[in-house]
């Protein structure tokens, strides 16, 4: 064990965690509306858009991660077309592609979760809201997104931990995330053990603040 | 679709070779997360703290870190520690472990952290009246682990093993590394010599999603029959 | 007591169904991902200028060997962790490397060159047609200042852990973009991709690239060697040691550097350069 390299290794590690966050922040922020978008498609009445979002979901849970970044970022990069178009300038950069890949992910999981979350919603407290008068966006807002939201909290936290895991993925796409920077490190000084354990170290313990942040938030909306 | 054909000129057989890989890997790893399981939920449910830390540590730490770091520190980790262990018995040459022996295994670690998790879940929810029903008609505690805890802790833990083996199988797309050519490092070989790398991932993507497919009718159906009665 | 020992050792061996490598038999790691140095054809074989030397010189050494296949950015770890005990795989012998393991004599010479896609700026760049860095002089000056103008904020990919991405890492021409990658491969699939202002490999590797792909990749500046970039690719084996794994990879080492003295008096290193790189590349 070279204790030396993990201890000299670390700053270059927690820079590169900045690089993870910000990619996780990104992706969840995208994704959080791509699944909403989707959820609702689902719980819609109308057949054609109900398949249309399952579909959705299911070809990107039914595949790799790894296999949804490589057909984005190297599959994409081979339609001479899309370079004509300004979308080229977006999928240029390894940084979107990444966070194209991990949105449509997370958006694909977040759909399934908010769509248990809103079948769950009795019919009872819809028709509560109408026989009170209130419009359907006060429905909507009122009602279904706070239940909806203590209902996902749970499903939706372990999510968000699987994607940040998921983040090191990017660097197969040449981002220098916490895990690319631990590759590069290991470019050079040839001792994989040392670096992936603080690497490991770093990721537990994001792991473990966004448990409890979790934890604390449901909660406070159990309280409700 | 030349690029599919089956013999030296195409990728069809290769491809077609990784597919069962990928499902044998796959098998095994669950089977191993499957071991670890019944190691690990015990020590979860145990009254000795020590053995409480044990299973939580071990559920933690694989759940908590990429896979991918979780498959790159066995990879150059692994042989090494064998070996080590090895030298103790005074054995000095190289011992090789197989890449199919090293993936199945890192997955396996992984895979039966989720699975410890929903045996333990399973376990849990089991109605605690019945250990004072079997302890009234006198059952051991064997007959009363196998016969009666076992195959409701089985029928409520289908639906979230069935989860487990569809991340089982998705996470075998990470052992590339270990050098196991299953059908994303073919895909990755393929796209590589040919240059068609849009071509050969969105396959692999259909092989992936052909495979979650079959796999989850005949998890469904199995739900089915084991939740007869119920 | 030995008896226990041997019964658990046994146990243990057959559950993980492990295979010892008898001690004249040699593996060999190579990539398959840096053609023409070593490939894999379509039926998955191993192929390329190394993997025939490789044989050539196992013949000579009167060594069984086997070649086995390596990601590159696990190599060296590979090697360090005894999966096999000697590295071919178009490796240049550098300083770096040479702190944690040791070659043999070179047995070609790896010509470093950037690519870039037809059209590029950088095709008009005016440098000498190759420039040693260990040698220095006011020509290599010049030619490291021509190229640290023109490459300035331009994103250069290379492969991970390679003397390329150390040239480029060295500060040598300024502060450019490095991406790296985990392949050849996919240095090429991204040079024409457009993702790349130019990249930097064994000249070879991009002619190779643009003959079999038919994409307008050129090379482009003067061709490199010295410094960064090492002196010639060799076989990377373990240091030796005082143990019994050491003395037998101290030995290899002698064997090695034999068998090329060899290969290279018989012509053969010579004739299997012209056979893959289309010109004598052998030192």
């Amino acid at each position: 064990m070279d204790i030396d390299l993990m201890i000299t290794s670390l700053p270059k590690l927690l820079n590169a965690t900045l690089v993870t966050l910000k990619l996780l922040s990104a992706s969840l922020f995208f994704g959080l509306f791509i699944g909403l978008f989707f959820a609702i498609l689902r719980v819609a009445k109308n057949r054609f858009l109900n398949i249309f979002s399952y579909s959705f979901s299911y070809l990107f849970r039914g595949t790799p991660l790894l296999v949804q970044i490589f057909i984005i970022y190297f599959g994409l990069g081979q339609i001479d077309y899309l370079k004509t178009t300004f979308l080229w300038s977006i999928l240029k950069e390894p940084y979107w592609c990444a966070i194209i890949a991990f949105s449509l992910n997370t958006g694909a999981y977040t759909s399934e979760i908010l769509r248990s979350a809103f079948e769950t919603i009795k019919k009872g407290y819809i028709e509560a809201g109408k026989s009170l008068g209130l419009k359907y966006s006060t429905i909507f807002y009122k009602i279904h997104i706070p239940i909806a939201v203590k209902q996902s909290l749970p499903a939706y936290g372990n999510e968000i931990i699987l994607m940040m895991k998921g983040t090191s993925l990017a660097s197969t796409v040449t981002l220098l995330d916490l895990t690319g920077v631990a590759k590069y490190i290991i470019s050079t000084t040839f001792k994989p053990i040392e670096v992936f354990i603080v690497a490991g170290g770093i990721y537990l313990i994001m792991t473990f603040i966004f448990h409890n942040i979790i934890k604390y938030l449901e909660k406070k909306f159990s309280y409700q | 679709m030349e690029l599919l054909y089956f013999g030296d000129n195409g990728w069809g057989d290769e491809l077609f070779i990784a597919t069962l890989m990928t499902v044998a890997v796959s098998i095994t790893a669950m089977f191993i997360g499957f071991i670890f399981a019944l190691i690990f939920t015990p020590l979860k449910l145990s009254k000795f703290k020590l053995f409480n830390f044990i299973g939580n540590f071990y559920t933690t730490v694989i759940r908590g870190v990429p896979e991918l770091l979780v498959i790159y520190l066995f990879f150059f980790g692994g042989s090494g520690a064998i070996m080590y262990v090895a030298q103790i018995f005074g054995y000095y040459d190289y011992i090789e472990i197989n890449a199919f022996i090293t993936g199945a295994f890192s997955i396996g670690v992984i895979s039966g952290a989720y699975s410890t998790e929903v045996f333990r879940g399973a376990i849990q929810s089991i109605d605690k009246g019945q250990f004072e029903a079997s302890k009234v008609l006198g059952l051991n505690k064997y007959i009363y682990f196998f016969k009666v805890i076992m195959p409701q802790m089985l029928r409520l833990a289908l639906p979230n093993i069935s989860n487990v083996w569809q991340i089982t199988l998705k996470d075998t797309s990470l052992i590339s590394v270990t050098g196991l050519v299953e059908i994303m490092r073919q895909s990755y070989i393929a796209a590589g010599s040919t240059r068609e790398p849009l071509f050969f991932y969105s396959f692999a993507a259909v092989l992936y999603l052909f495979l979650t497919y079959i796999s989850m009718k005949f998890l469904n159906r199995l739900e089915k029959n084991y939740s007869r009665g119920f | 007591m030995n008896i226990f020992k041997k019964t658990i050792l046994t146990i243990f061996a057959s559950l993980l169904l492990t295979t010892n490598v008898i001690a004249d038999k040699v593996k060999i790691g190579t990539e398959g991902a840096y053609p023409p140095w070593n490939s894999k054809d379509s039926a998955g074989n191993l192929i390329g200028f190394e993997v025939d030397l490789a044989n050539e010189l196992c013949k000579i050494m009167g060594h069984e060997c086997t070649i086995v296949e390596q990601d590159w950015d696990g190599m060296i770890p590979a090697l360090l962790m005894r999966k096999f005990d000697a590295i071919m795989a178009g490796m240049s012998i550098t300083a770096e490397r040479q702190k944690v393991i040791t070659f043999s004599q070179g047995y070609a010479d790896e010509v470093a060159q950037l690519a870039v896609m037809k059209g590029s700026s950088l095709e008009s760049m005016d440098t000498p047609s190759g420039i040693n860095l260990s040698l220095g002089g006011s020509d290599v000056k010049k030619a490291l200042k021509t190229l640290t103008s023109s490459l300035a904020g331009k994103t250069v990919c290379v492969q991970t852990a390679t003397i390329h991405q150390n040239f480029l890492d060295s500060g040598d021409v300024g502060s450019v973009k490095v991406r790296t990658y985990k392949t050849q491969d996919e240095v090429n699939l991204d040079l024409t991709a457009g993702r790349c202002d130019a990249a930097l490999a064994a000249a070879v590797a991009f002619t190779d690239y643009a003959e079999k792909s038919g994409e307008a990749v050129v090379l482009v500046g003067p061709t490199f060697s010295g410094g960064a970039f090492g002196n010639g690719v060799g076989v990377g084996i373990r240091q030796g040691g005082d143990d019994a794994i050491g003395t037998r990879d101290a030995k290899l080492l002698k064997d090695f550097n034999k068998a090329i003295d060899k290969a290279r008096k018989q012509g053969i290193i010579s004739k299997l350069a012209i056979k893959h790189f289309g010109f004598d590349a052998s030192m």
